[in-house]
């Protein structure tokens, strides 16, 4: 009995949402009284290596086979079951990323697991009962779930647990695989990133513009605004939907679902398809000239008023604000 | 080519969530069912990619006679036949076990679900059924094309996006970008009243997973608003009460 958690990283670097998922598994081992095993495939550095000791890992496996430098479904989840089962980890925790999702159904069949993705809390473990919080219905409704398997695999959403530091002197091991060919049908071409951006489903602040900002030459203000905070940009479904932005922005029931901690709504009137993707972020702020917008319902802070007045200035109140501090 | 599109029978996306018997049942009453909207996504890919006469499509539901509905309207839009399996979807590996069973009496070229339902959220289906068939399964992706034995796809990743090949048969969840939803004309939705819905009994499965309850996220509380003259105020709020920037 152990935990496995497998540390995803992108480009050779661990991402705060991987750091959470230690921590998260870190916990349950806790609650089991048991320890946890982190697993890294890939190109990454030792040092990169060793900063998983930091979040509680008290043992680091680590994966560098030239054949699994990038991800492949297959092999990953085949190498993940691997450890578990070296291990002995009847837990295997990962981060609800798009990696993860494709990762944890794949690996809940190979250990005759129940899989909860989208998970949101801790495990609770009362009298041998194992259930785990998750969102439901598109971030409307949450759904507590049993897993009633020996074993279990959670993928947790990133932003829903916070980092804990709990560092332990931790080697790290190589653990060699023989990786089968039949797991690496799947070639990768070519990764697409857009460096300059900062990635919609991990980050801390969104900036989303709607129907309201008119048209796609307006979304200047929205990206100034967003690289001012450090933040993301969204849309809301009308807007991607009429090629104003990409698909990938489009936050909402059949989009994105995104927990930030600052979710600042731009000329969105708030659609009840559009609120169930943003319910779970921690601070809520409505741009909006209507003041009957439902967005209002539902968020913590509000400006009634035109974006294309508001904006300008909220952009001049950031920067001073910034040089102040 | 012969595709399978896995459809899912879902609440609208309009519809205000509520739950009964003590928060352990979802309450359909009033609710409109639909097609899942990213199955739409999925189906619409498969009619594209088959056109003119190159090959089928047929769609499967695990569900009970109620969603049949759902099914003829994937008639309408355009799938060759469908497929019911008789039970009501306990969770996602129940779902894909019994796909995977019909899966191996008739084998298909590509198997596409959407990339979630948007009741449960699982996106786990394609998955699970990759692993249940032994052939690659791609979670989420944005784009398909055809090259005689293998497609290419782009797959959605954090900041990004990834192209692959990757060889017939595979399982895909599709999202927006793959195709444009279509609208059934009124000859599709004549000749679906026609076109053959087999009902299967489900094989019997070990599940591994119980909802025990709901819960609708906690109310906020009451907006306090700036000026819009004063975005300096909110600033400060966002800096100095809710501490987010």
């Amino acid at each position: 009995m152990s935990v496995l958690i497998y540390a995803e990283n992108a480009d050779g670097k661990f991402k705060k949402s991987t750091f959470e998922a230690v921590s998260y598994a870190r916990a349950i081992a806790d609650q089991g009284n048991t320890t946890l095993t982190a697993l890294s495939i890939g190109n990454v550095s030792t040092e990169e290596l060793n900063a998983l000791a930091n979040y509680g890992a008290d043992k680091i496996l680590n994966v560098s086979n030239t054949q699994l430098k990038n991800f492949v479904n297959q092999a990953y989840a085949s190498v993940i079951v691997e450890a578990a089962k070296k291990e002995g980890a009847n837990v295997v925790v990962l981060s609800n990323s798009f990696s993860g999702r494709g990762l944890a159904p794949r690996i809940g069949v190979k250990l005759d697991a129940g899989v909860i993705d989208g998970a949101i809390a801790l495990p609770a473990q009362n009298g041998g009962k194992f259930t785990v919080k998750k969102t439901a219905f598109s971030g409307k409704a949450f759904a507590t779930v049993e897993l009633t398997s020996a074993n279990k695999v959670i993928a947790l959403i990133p932003n829903s647990y916070e980092v804990v530091e709990a560092a332990r002197p931790v080697k790290v091991e190589d653990f060699n695989v023989d990786v089968n060919p039949a797991d690496l049908k799947t070639i990768l071409k070519e990764i697409v990133r857009s460096t300059d951006k900062v990635s919609l489903p991990d980050a801390e602040i969104v900036v989303s513009g709607g129907r309201g900002l008119k048209g796609p030459e307006n979304w200047g203000m929205i990206e100034e605004l967003a690289s001012l905070l450090g933040a993301a940009t969204a849309c809301s479904k009308p807007v991607s939907d009429a090629g104003w932005r990409p698909h990938s922005e489009h936050v909402g029931q059949t989009g994105i679902a995104v927990s930030p901690n600052l979710y600042i709504a731009v000329g969105i009137s708030g659609a009840i398809q559009h609120l169930a993707g943003v319910s779970s972020s921690k601070v809520i702020v409505a741009i909006n000239k209507d003041p009957e917008a439902p967005i209002f319902k539902v968020a913590d802070y509000g400006i009634v008023g035109d974006a294309f007045e508001v904006v300008p200035k909220l952009i001049t109140a950031i920067k001073e604000h910034k040089a102040s501090a | 080519m012969n595709i399978l599109v896995c459809i899912s029978n879902v609440p609208d996306t309009t519809t205000k969530i509520t739950f009964t018997d003590n928060n352990t049942q979802f309450n359909t009453n009033g609710v409109q069912f639909i097609l899942n909207p990213y199955d739409e996504i999925a189906l619409a890919r498969a009619i594209e990619l088959t056109d003119g006469g190159n090959g089928t499509v047929t769609v499967i539901n695990v569900g009970d006679a109620s969603t049949e509905p759902t099914i003829r309207k994937a008639l309408a839009i355009g799938a060759t036949e469908a497929v019911r399996i008789n039970a009501k979807p306990h969770d996602a590996w129940f779902v894909a076990y019994q796909i995977a069973q019909y899966v191996k009496s008739k084998p298909f070229d590509l198997i596409l679900t959407g990339r979630e339902s948007i009741d449960y959220n699982g996106s786990k289906v394609a998955g699970m059924l990759g692993e249940l068939l032994d052939i690659p399964s791609v979670s989420i992706i944005k784009k398909l094309d055809v090259e005689g034995d293998k497609a290419t796809v782009e797959r959605e990743i954090e900041g990004g996006k990834e192209v692959l090949t990757v060889p017939f048969p595979f399982v895909a969840g599709t999202a927006e970008g793959v195709a444009e939803p279509k609208i059934p004309n009124m000859r599709g939705i004549m000749s679906a009243r026609t076109k053959p819905l087999t009902v299967i009994e489900p094989v019997e499965v070990k599940t591994n997973s119980e909802i025990i309850s709901y819960e609708t996220p906690a109310p906020r509380g009451q907006v306090t608003l700036v000026g819009a003259d004063d975005p300096a105020k909110l600033i400060e709020l966002l800096h100095t009460e809710a501490r987010v920037i």
